[in-house]
């Protein structure tokens, strides 16, 4: 096989001849990393640069931005709907996380004990495999008040309609429960590939010693699934507090305000009413919560320690 | 993101013997187990089958039959809207919203921003992934870990600007527009190639340098041919990734010529009368957006379910 290669470019390799040069191959790594470098200069750390200045400026997008120091910030902190919005985001990750990470644990878990077959994981997984907006329409029609399944299968058993997307205090715990339905199988494969790093006659020995299933899941699987859960909690988090696409096919924020999320907000304030610079502050005042969301939870998981070492 | 990469899952954990004393315990507890695990089945399933039921009814016959487990009224008049077959007229006395709607150009757009997105960012983070793998410079380590500190920023943040340095290139409601950010680069995809790529053995490649290859030539004629199998898993959850994509293109794309499935389902939604909605039509239309990627879920399935773990992140 190898004899078959053809070189176009030996040149770059074999030129010179001494062997410090032959083993240096700067120009030819330059030259393959530039699309990724052009990608990750203009795309990545330019904007991240620009909206953190656009959040000190003014900017309309038909004018040139013009620097408004703290002005930005200073609304913020004075902007009801923010502070609501903060709210309203943390009550999204609350409970899509809660709910999301017991039940791909639980689902991990028996995935494990029970069966290693790839069609139980296949089914599991599948909802990921469509979009948000998917999801979100399916649950707009399955939770519908007047016509939705769901609320015939309530009035079956005697239940009152919900309003699931109209009545201010469920629409977020709807939602959550929308996206736990997309990622939930996600999560748990996740899960489900650290519980194959625990060794498995860890499991015989307790069992030989008479240790019961439930025994077992708090002694062994929960101790030396922690850095792998932590992990997948972190990665989870961070994805959920980006909440939008749901949001937006669904409610677009309302009633009222009930289900407008930060990034909603962003979003609204950026393209409804285009004040980009303020929607760059609310951005960066996302990335900050962000930020410390990580850091105390990396610091209180322990998330880079394994108890297997 | 997460951490994808292959984990042998193959290995059967459940100890081959079970004393007889605690069989008939462990067997309760399994049976249990068991039903909460099919339960947990058909609810993830369970949407899937009413988005078909619907889109196969009729919206008159939804609203008085709406809990029927079966097509009500069958008909296929919610595909002809979707894909503009139904005049507008045909399509308001069905329940429809008239406004001439045509899913074949949304599901063009798609398939052409998924292959840019794919082929792009594939092989560009291959190409970079190969010189932090198996090229010899000085200054690999640091750039390899600026790079990664690339994971760290959240999509979400770069949105904004790069909307707005997209509008300066020109390039709004354009296609091109909609991939080009995610094209040239993705973190996570070099770091994901690369631990493939230093698994290769050094012999392999000394043996193709001592005959002759250049480092080009590994890279195009060793390293990628070795590395099909990760690859493809790599393009074909970015594929999927770019496919299902919302936010980005819904801020980039204003008319039909730039508009991608998923921001021409919620524009189809927001369109529906407000007072019945057209279910059967939306259904249809989540039908037609969903079942490409489900196609390439059945025939990439193992695959993809394997290549969801972690393993190398610390």
């Amino acid at each position: 096989m190898a004899s078959n290669v053809v070189s176009p470019a030996s040149k770059t390799s074999s030129r010179g001849g001494d062997s410090r040069k032959h083993s240096d191959d700067t120009r030819l790594a330059l030259l393959f990393i530039t699309p990724a470098a052009v990608g990750f200069l203009v795309f990545l750390i330019w904007p991240l640069i620009r909206g953190i200045y656009l959040s000190f400026t003014s900017y309309n997008l038909l004018t040139a931005a013009t620097w408004n120091g703290l002005n930005n910030y200073k609304q913020m902190v004075l902007d009801p709907v923010f502070w609501n919005a903060l709210k309203v985001t943390l009550e999204y990750v609350v409970i899509n996380i809660g709910v999301q990470t017991i039940i791909a644990l639980v689902i991990a878990v028996m995935m494990q004990r029970l069966t290693k077959s790839l069609v139980v994981r296949g089914i599991i997984l599948t909802p990921y495999l469509v979009s948000n907006v998917v999801a979100a329409l399916v649950g707009l029609w399955i939770l519908d008040t007047n016509l939705g399944i769901f609320n015939e299968l309530l009035k079956l058993i005697g239940l009152n309609p919900v309003g699931f997307f109209t009545d201010g205090p469920w629409v977020i715990p709807t939602i959550a429960l929308v996206n736990v339905w997309r990622y939930v199988g996600y999560t748990s494969l996740l899960i489900f590939a650290g519980l194959q790093t625990i060794p498995p006659d860890l499991y015989e020995a307790a069992r030989t010693d008479g240790a019961s299933e439930p025994q077992m899941f708090v002694r062994i699987t929960l101790p030396l699934l922690r850095p792998i859960l932590a992990l997948v909690l972190i990665i989870s988090i961070i994805g959920s507090f980006q909440v939008f696409d749901t949001v937006s096919v669904t409610t677009q924020g309302g009633p009222v305000d009930s289900s407008r999320v930060l990034q909603y907000y962003i979003y609204d304030m950026a393209f409804g009413r285009f004040r980009f610079g303020y929607a760059s502050a609310l951005s960066v005042a996302l990335l900050i919560v962000l930020m410390i969301v990580t850091f105390i939870q990396y610091r209180l998981t322990r998330a880079g320690q394994t108890d297997l070492a | 993101m997460a951490t994808l990469a292959p984990v042998d899952v193959t290995t059967d954990s459940t100890p081959p013997t079970i004393a007889p004393a605690g069989r008939k315990r462990v067997s309760v507890g399994r049976v249990i187990a068991w039903v909460v695990m099919v339960v947990i089945m058909v609810v993830t399933l369970a949407p899937f089958y009413w988005i078909i039921r619907t889109a196969l009814s009729s919206n008159g016959d939804l609203l008085t039959h709406p809990s029927d487990p079966f097509p009500v009224g069958f008909s296929l008049d919610s595909f002809k809207r979707v894909f503009g077959w139904q005049t507008g007229a045909a399509a308001v006395a069905a329940g429809g919203a008239g406004q001439p709607i045509n899913f074949w150009l949304y599901l063009r757009n798609s398939v052409i921003v998924s292959c840019l997105v794919t082929a792009g960012q594939v092989f560009f983070s291959a190409m970079a992934a190969y010189a932090f793998a198996r090229l010899k410079w000085r200054a690999r380590g640091p750039v390899f870990a600026v790079f990664l500190a690339g994971l760290m920023v959240p999509a979400i943040f770069t949105f904004l600007p790069n909307f707005v340095l997209i509008k300066e290139l020109h390039m709004i409601d354009t296609l091109i527009g909609i991939a080009l950010p995610s094209m040239l680069i993705s973190p996570f995809a070099i770091f994901f190639l690369r631990q493939f790529f230093a698994t290769i053995p050094n012999e392999i490649e000394e043996a193709a340098l001592i005959d002759g290859a250049s480092k080009v030539g590994i890279f195009f004629r060793l390293v990628i041919p070795m590395s099909a199998a990760p690859i493809t898993t790599l393009a074909v959850l970015t594929y999927i990734t770019s496919w299902n994509d919302y936010f980005w293109p819904l801020m980039v794309s204003y008319t039909d010529k730039s508009r991608v499935l998923t921001v021409a389902l919620a524009v189809f939604k927001s369109q529906t009368p407000n007072t019945g909605p057209d279910w059967a039509g939306l259904m249809a239309a989540t039908l037609v957006a969903a079942l490409p990627m489900l196609v390439l879920f059945l025939v990439f399935a193992r695959r993809i379910v394997n290549s969801i773990g972690f393993s190398g992140i610390k």
